[in-house]
């Protein structure tokens, strides 16, 4: 690992990953390897799936969470933001780009037909992402129920989202407590 | 004022973003809705959009919405709040990474909290549903639209469809089949 502070170095390899990566999450992982493990040699192969593995259970989205370990581990807390910069800095400018064109967009006639088919798409989308979501989160009955009942909750608005996830985490605990899970430590 | 509400909504968002992306739909509806920051459709269209476009989603919309409710300021003020939790937990854990991922409490949350974020992927999938069904026919359902939806759905699950290629086609479809 190399211990000389290359910010630039550390700037374009994640501008890089958010520049290329479409659709958020998961799919940035495979680019986040390349770079970081094969082109930088910043992380070893094996080690790469741990520090994926903590990027999706803490908050925030996982290649900001990869960039900001990662940059961390190098360089400390500048290394951590020049390296979420990076991470951003794509999006930011993609996004501002068209949101300056996005109200004239949106009153033409044929970008209004093409975005009702984008609106379709969104939604097959999103239904697959809580299948694939769904087949790697619920192993068991327990799972199921508090699915379901996240679900019924959120949809028709019952308590706020935030209230839904902080009891899906003490249901968690619970639940393992009564199992005596936590027993020893 | 307005900048102030942007910057606490997009932080909470950044919080309980945990397991990426849509899970946060869910709450980012939520709160633009709240604030009273766009309607539901124009909500579609941003999700829409931060797809075709390169980053994480949560991050898209935070600029987008934080530019269409307060300009430049705004765009760069969500999108710093939305990746502050980022920075604060990851800075925090990878501190006390060995401790964190040994410990059978951290896990027996995360063992509920893994369900809840497929349920709320669910609940995005209704919500925008809804929404994005009406809009060519409002009080009911768009039948195309939800054909499409449907086909989309089914070829991004058993196909492995290439998500980008999907909003493409599906882009073209629309500007010459709906009207």
């Amino acid at each position: 690992m190399t211990r000389d502070k290359n910010w630039w170095k550390l700037f374009t390899a994640f501008f890089r990953i958010g520049l290329f990566t479409f659709g958020g999450g998961f799919a940035m992982l495979p680019l986040i390897e390349k770079e970081v493990v094969e082109k930088q040699g910043w992380a070893e192969k094996d080690e790469i799936l741990d520090i994926f593995a903590m990027a999706q259970s803490v908050p925030g989205a996982i290649g900001v969470n990869t960039a900001v370990f990662i940059g961390g581990r190098l360089h400390g807390v500048p290394g951590a933001i020049v390296a979420l910069l990076g991470v951003v800095t794509p999006s930011i400018l993609i996004i501002l780009i068209i949101a300056q064109f996005f109200e004239q967009f949106q009153t033409n006639p044929y970008v209004a037909r093409a975005f009702s088919g984008v609106r379709a798409a969104v939604v097959g989308l999103i239904a697959a992402a809580a299948v694939r979501v769904g087949r790697g989160a619920i192993v068991d009955r327990f799972g199921l129920v508090v699915a379901g009942t996240a679900l019924f909750l959120s949809v028709f608005k019952l308590i706020p989202v935030i209230w839904v996830m902080v009891l899906g985490g003490l249901g968690g605990y619970l639940y393992a407590l009564t199992r005596g899970r936590l027993g020893q430590k | 004022m307005i900048l102030w509400q942007l910057f606490t909504s997009f932080f909470k968002i950044g919080l309980f973003t945990i397991g990426g992306g849509y899970a946060m739909l869910a709450l980012i509806q939520e709160e633009i809705v709240h604030y009273g920051w766009m309607t539901p459709h124009e909500f579609v269209d941003i999700v829409g959009i931060a797809e075709m476009t390169p980053g994480p989603i949560a991050v898209n919309a935070a600029t987008f919405i934080g530019y269409r409710v307060a300009g430049l300021a705004g765009a760069l003020l969500a999108t710093s709040a939305v990746v502050l939790p980022s920075l604060i937990s990851v800075l925090i854990v990878s501190r006390f990474w060995a401790r964190y991922k040994s410990s059978q409490g951290v896990q027996a949350v995360f063992a509920g909290i893994r369900p809840v974020v497929a349920g709320l992927v669910g609940a995005a999938a209704v919500l925008v549903g809804r929404a994005s069904l009406q809009v060519l026919a409002p009080g009911s359902i768009h039948i195309p639209t939800l054909a499409m939806a449907l086909v989309v759905f089914l070829g991004l699950l058993y196909r492995k469809w290439d998500p980008i290629k999907v909003l493409v086609v599906c882009a073209l479809v629309g500007l010459f089949i709906f009207k």
